[in-house]
């Protein structure tokens, strides 16, 4: 089990049953059986590829709001949180430690977008106490995949 | 200028590598997929390197003391009590060396007279024999054979040892084949050893590439081995940090001592930057090592299939990053099958014939790459394999 995760999250989930079969030394059959058992226990929760939208025509604009909310009785931070994730414009969002409570990814097409969204959206909510608005402007390394091309392999063509 | 009669004989007459000519070719040929590396493909994990940067930034810029620096030595043996329960003092049986090869020089420069017969296990590693001839001993060779996985059985080490026998060099996990010795294997070749006066040179560099259910077991935790064995390993291939040039000598301080003559005459001290990246690395990079074995795992299991899907035989090889397969149902020369390998098909192997010549029959082939790589070289090995067998 250990081991199809690992892999799946190594290679970001296109790794297809046969050959997790074999690198793992299992049949396939039952490599399929645990992936579908992973998938129904909600450990494998989805599969994702990452693209570097800089390298498209597409123009995609993040920013990363830092909210403070005040939680609610009987509730915490998980019914304003379900309020903020249900929008498409969400990525991702975390509750947080420290100075401030949720971090909300935010993805539109410009700035006006995501700041509108923040204006419009996020900023009237009840419980929002503040924002406060921190646009991407370039991504290194996300998921641990780093956006550089990959380096040539610079080691001899034979070596004992 | 006329060289003749000023050069050394000995030096002059070692063989050099019969397979020149073909790793000449294989440079040449930038398109080639080549599985012919004996180095990790992964780039030493970034604690290891900052720790380097940033002893530089420091100013440790000096010689070390010849035999390394204490805290480095410290770090090795805490790390093979932590891992192997073996102990050794710091300050008396460690010396850090130039990777393993100087270690290995050194070792039988300290021990071996004009005379003295060294058993040496092949197919190996290629360094053991030209060293020991240059140390004016006699390579003894022992032909280890597919049958037995390619481990040393002790029938044939009884078989070889004389009186005038001094060292027996232990290759495991071996280069090229992948072998490796349990503790069972290692207690049958204790028993040989125990009455008599033969030092041991355990060369353990790929100990922690070891696959399957049993752990590595260093030779001196054997019982009754301690006293007779150094233990060489390094950081190349636990670490991938071949370019730093590290390694490292454990054993009697009897030993270690004159082996640290001879390092502090030739070499001084190791590289003070890739001493001070060491201390990282066994302080804190079990989890990275811990990972790079896993994909080599995954790799291993995918080659050793992907031969043996195409009829050639090929036993399971639970250590390094090399597998072993036959070629001799193709009818070719080891030699012949990896030149027309690359003539036909663009990928590179090592014939086994490099590694001593009871490698005839067989290729050695790295698995120190991706995948991707890995499939779509075994796909031109396949037709390659078909069409010379059909």
């Amino acid at each position: 089990m250990d081991d199809i995760l690992r892999i799946l999250d190594k290679e970001k989930g296109v790794v297809d049953a046969e050959k997790i079969s074999r690198m793992i030394g299992k049949p396939k059959e039952e490599v399929e059986e645990k992936l579908k058992q992973l998938e129904n226990d909600h450990i494998i929760v989805g599969y994702k590829t990452i693209v570097n939208w800089d390298k498209t025509d597409r123009d995609v604009v993040r920013a990363l709001i830092d909210l403070r909310v005040t939680p609610q009785r009987g509730e915490g931070f998980d019914k304003v949180a379900e309020r903020i994730y249900k929008y498409p414009q969400v990525r991702a969002l975390y509750l947080m430690s420290g100075a401030y409570d949720l971090s909300v990814m935010i993805e539109g097409k410009t700035m006006k977008d995501v700041a509108l969204f923040v204006a419009q959206k996020l900023a009237p909510m009840e419980s929002v106490i503040s924002t406060a608005t921190h646009f991407v402007l370039k991504k290194y390394k996300e998921e641990g995949i780093v956006f550089k091309e990959d380096e040539t392999d610079t080691r001899q063509v034979i070596t004992l | 200028m006329n060289y003749e009669g000023l050069i050394n004989p000995t030096v002059d007459k070692l063989a050099p590598s019969g397979i020149r000519k073909f790793f000449d070719v294989v440079a040449t040929m930038k398109d080639a997929v080549s599985l012919g590396v004996g180095e990790p493909d992964f780039v030493t994990p970034w604690a290891i390197r900052e720790a380097g940067i940033y002893s530089l930034e420091s100013g440790r810029t000096y010689y070390t003391a010849n035999s390394g620096l204490l805290e480095l030595r410290e770090a090795v043996t805490e790390y093979n009590k932590r891992k192997y329960n073996v102990e050794y003092d710091p300050k008396t049986q460690v010396l850090i060396s130039v990777g393993g090869s100087e270690a290995i020089d050194a070792m039988i420069r300290a021990v071996v007279c004009p005379g003295d017969e060294v058993i040496i296990p092949e197919p190996s590693f290629v360094c053991y024999k030209p060293l020991t001839i240059m140390a004016g001993g006699v390579p003894v060779v022992i032909e280890t054979k597919n049958e037995n996985e390619f481990r040393l059985t002790p029938e044939e080490l009884r078989e070889r040892i004389t009186d005038k026998t001094k060292l027996l060099i232990l290759p495991f996990p071996n280069n090229p084949t992948g072998a490796v010795m349990s503790r069972a294997d290692l207690e049958a070749i204790a028993e040989v050893l125990k009455d008599t006066n033969i030092l041991v040179l355990s060369d353990e560099i790929y100990g922690e590439l070891r696959y399957g259910k049993e752990k590595h077991v260093p030779f001196s935790a054997i019982e009754g081995m301690y006293e007779r064995t150094v233990i060489v390993n390094g950081f190349s291939k636990t670490y991938a940090m071949t370019g730093w040039r590290l390694g490292y000598a454990l054993g009697p301080d009897r030993i270690i001592k004159l082996m640290t003559k001879i390092h502090q005459f030739g070499i001084m001290s190791s590289p003070t930057t890739s001493q001070y990246a060491a201390i990282e690395a066994l302080r804190s990079c079990d989890d990275d090592v811990e990972d790079m074995r896993s994909e080599y795992n995954y790799r291993r299991r995918v080659i050793v299939d992907g031969f043996r899907n195409m009829g050639l035989s090929c036993f399971e090889p639970l250590g390094a990053f090399y597998v072993f397969p036959c070629i001799k149902s193709t009818g070719m020369t080891s030699d012949e099958f990896c030149n027309r390998l690359l003539e036909e098909e663009k990928v590179a192997v090592v014939p086994g014939t490099a590694f001593g010549e009871c490698g005839e029959g067989f290729i050695r082939v790295s698995y120190a790459y991706s995948i991707g790589k890995i499939e779509e070289a075994l796909q031109r090995i396949e037709r390659f394999v078909k069409k010379h067998t059909d």
